[in-house]
C-alpha cells in the first residue's frame, strides 16, 4: 500500500504531462483553425480510432503477432548463439563480427531483398524484425554468461563440476539479469523491425499490419486515421516494454 | 602423525612475471589448525589456491591428502553465494555437483546449516541474510561434504568485530568437534593467535614463510583466553614476528 502511494508520481506525473500536451494541441488546432488533413486534434484522432477500430484492431493484431514471434525467435536465437559463443573464445571471435554486421546494416536496406527472396510475406516480415531485434539478447547474454563470480567458478572447479553443470548451474543463472535486460530492448526493436518491414513490403489487403494502415491513410489523406494507427504503434511499444519490465522484475525477485 | 599437506620448495610465478611465492616448505599435520599470517600481497591466497589445486605451482612438490572431490572445502573472503539460490540451495551445491540426489542432499545440507546455527533460515535468499549469516552459509557449504581439509581465505575480514568474534568461537568449536585440518589465511594477529595451533608468518617480495610460531594454549578457548596473559604474550610475539617479516621486506 505504502509502496503504491510512494509510486503514484511515477504514473501521475507523465499522465499530467500527457494531458497538458493533448490539451494544448487540441486548443491550438481549434484556435488556429488547422484543417484536419494537415494536423488533426486529439479529439478527431480519438474519433477516428473508435470509428476505424475494426480495421485498425485487425492490423494491430497482425503487427503484434509478427512482433511477438520475432521477439520469441530473438530470445531463442540470441540465447543459443550466446551459449555457442561462450563455449570458446575462438568461436566468439570468429562469429561475433557477423552478428555486428547484421546489426549495423540498416534494415530498410536489406528488407527489399528479404521480401524478394522469401515468398510468404509474414515470414519475410518476421525475418526482418528478427534481424533488428536479436542483437541485444545476443550481446547481453554473451556478456552475462561471462559475468559469473570468478570465486564461484573456482568453487565449481574445486568440486569437479562438469562443463554442463557450470553452464546450467552457474553461467546461465548468472546471465539471467542481463538476458532479461537485453530482451527488454529487443521487445521495442522487434516492433520497430516489424513496422519497417511492413512499410517496405507495402502489403495491402485484409492481412496487413499497422504500418500499411499508416501508408494507406496517408495516400487517402485520412490523416486522423493515420494518427490513430500511429498512436496504436506507440501504445503497443510502451505496453511491450512495460510487460517485459514486469516479467524481468518477477523473474529476478529475491535476488540482489 | 600423518601429514595432511606437505609442500617442499614450492614457488609460483604468474604469467605476468610476478614472483608470488618462493621456496615454501610447509608441513601441516592432520587435525592441525594453521594460520597463514602476513601483509597483503605476500602470496597467502596464492598458497591457499595451490593447496586447493585451483592453480598449479611453478616449482617444488605439493602433496595434499585430500585431493578427492569434496575432501577439500574452501571459504572465500566474500561469502560467494549464488544469489538466485536459497541458503539450503547454496549449501547443497557441493553435493549436487557430485551427483547426489536432492532427496539425499537436502537433509545433509539442513544439518550443516544447523551446525552453523542457521536452522530456520533454509529458505532465505542470501540478500535477506546479514553479512555474518551469509558467511555462516558459506562455512556450512564448505563443511557439508565433511572435508578433511578446510581452507579459509580471510573469511571474516569483511565482518564487524562482534560478528567476527562470534564466528571465531563457532569455527573453533566446529573444529574441536570434527577435527578437520584447517588452514586459515588472515592478516589479523589476534585472530591467528585465538584460533590456531600454529602460525606461519609470511613476508612478501617474494612471498615466503619468515617464521613459525606454536600456539600451545589448550582448546576449548573462550573469553578468558582472550583476556589471559598468555594470549597477550602470544599476540605480542606474533606482532613482532610480523613486523620483522615486513622490515626485512622493506630492506
Ligand atoms: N592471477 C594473478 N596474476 C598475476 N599476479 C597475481 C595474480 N594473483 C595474485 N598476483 C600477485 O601475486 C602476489 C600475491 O598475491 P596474493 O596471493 O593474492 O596475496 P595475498 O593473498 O597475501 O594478499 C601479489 O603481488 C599479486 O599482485
Ligand atoms: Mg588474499
Amino acid at each position: 500500500m505504502k509502496s503504491l502511494l510512494a509510486q503514484w508520481p511515477r504514473i501521475a506525473a507523465p499522465l499530467l504531462v500527457a494531458l497538458l500536451i493533448l490539451g494544448g494541441w487540441e486548443w491550438a488546432v481549434r484556435a488556429y483553425d488547422v484543417p484536419p488533413y494537415v494536423l488533426p486534434g486529439p479529439a478527431a484522432i480519438g474519433a477516428a480510432l473508435v470509428q476505424e477500430w475494426p480495421l485498425l484492431s485487425r492490423s494491430l493484431w497482425m503487427t503484434l503477432q509478427v512482433t511477438a514471434m520475432a521477439l520469441a525467435a530473438s530470445a531463442v536465437l540470441g540465447l543459443l548463439l550466446a551459449i555457442l559463443f561462450a563455449q570458446s573464445k575462438l568461436i566468439e571471435t570468429a562469429l561475433f563480427p557477423y552478428a555486428v554486421i547484421l546489426q549495423v546494416t540498416p534494415i530498410v536496406a536489406i528488407a527489399p531483398l528479404i521480401i524478394i527472396w522469401v515468398d510468404q510475406v509474414w515470414l519475410a516480415l518476421l525475418l526482418c524484425a528478427l534481424i533488428v531485434a536479436f542483437f541485444p539478447v545476443l550481446s547481453n547474454t554473451t556478456l552475462g554468461l561471462n559475468s559469473a563470480d570468478p570465486n564461484l567458478h573456482d568453487l565449481f572447479r574445486l568440486y569437479g563440476a562438469s562443463r554442463w553443470q557450470v553452464l546450467t548451474r552457474l553461467r546461465l543463472p548468472s546471465a539471467l539479469p542481463l538476458f532479461l535486460a537485453g530482451l527488454r530492448i529487443s521487445g521495442g526493436l522487434a516492433l520497430i523491425g516489424a513496422i519497417v518491414a511492413e512499410f517496405v513490403a507495402g502489403a495491402g489487403g485484409a492481412e496487413s499490419g499497422l504500418a500499411y494502415r499508416i501508408l494507406e491513410a496517408g495516400y487517402q489523406l485520412q490523416i486522423p486515421r493515420m494518427f490513430a494507427a500511429l498512436a496504436l504503434v506507440s501504445v503497443a511499444g510502451i505496453a511491450i516494454f512495460a510487460a517485459l519490465s514486469l516479467l524481468s522484475r518477477w523473474v529476478l525477485r529475491g535476488r540482489e | 602423525m600423518a601429514h595432511s599437506v606437505l609442500l617442499s620448495g614450492v614457488s609460483k610465478r604468474y604469467a605476468n612475471g610476478t614472483q608470488a611465492l618462493e621456496g615454501i616448505d610447509l608441513a601441516v599435520e592432520e587435525g592441525e589448525f594453521l594460520s597463514l599470517l602476513g601483509p597483503s600481497g605476500c602470496g597467502k591466497s596464492t598458497l591457499l589456491r595451490i593447496v586447493a589445486g585451483l592453480i598449479p605451482a611453478s616449482g617444488g612438490q605439493v602433496e595434499v591428502r585430500a585431493a578427492r572431490r569434496g575432501e577439500t572445502g574452501f571459504v572465500f573472503q566474500d561469502a560467494t553465494l549464488m544469489p538466485w539460490a536459497s541458503a539450503i540451495g547454496n549449501v547443497m551445491l557441493p553435493l549436487r555437483l557430485s551427483g547426489i540426489a536432492r532427496r539425499e542432499a537436502e537433509p545433509r545440507a539442513a544439518e550443516a546449516l544447523a551446525q552453523v546455527g542457521l536452522s530456520g533460515f533454509e529458505r532465505s535468499r542470501p540478500r535477506a541474510l546479514s553479512g555474518g549469516m551469509r558467511m555462516r552459509v558459506s562455512i556450512a557449504r564448505a563443511l557439508v561434504t565433511r572435508p578433511r581439509l578446510l581452507l579459509l581465505d580471510e573469511p571474516f575480514a569483511a565482518l564487524d568485530e562482534i560478528t567476527r568474534h562470534r564466528l571465531n568461537d563457532d569455527l573453533l568449536s566446529l573444529w574441536e568437534r570434527t577435527r578437520f585440518t584447517a588452514i586459515l589465511v588472515t592478516h589479523s594477529v589476534f585472530e591467528s593467535v585465538y584460533l590456531s595451533s600454529r602460525i606461519a608468518v609470511m613476508a612478501a617480495h617474494p612471498g615466503r614463510i619468515a617464521q613459525e610460531l606454536a600456539v600451545d594454549a589448550p582448546v576449548p578457548r573462550g573469553a578468558e583466553y582472550r583476556t589471559s596473559a598468555e594470549y597477550a604474550a602470544l599476540c605480542r610475539e606474533a606482532s613482532h614476528a610480523l613486523s620483522r617479516a615486513m622490515l626485512k621486506e622493506a630492506a
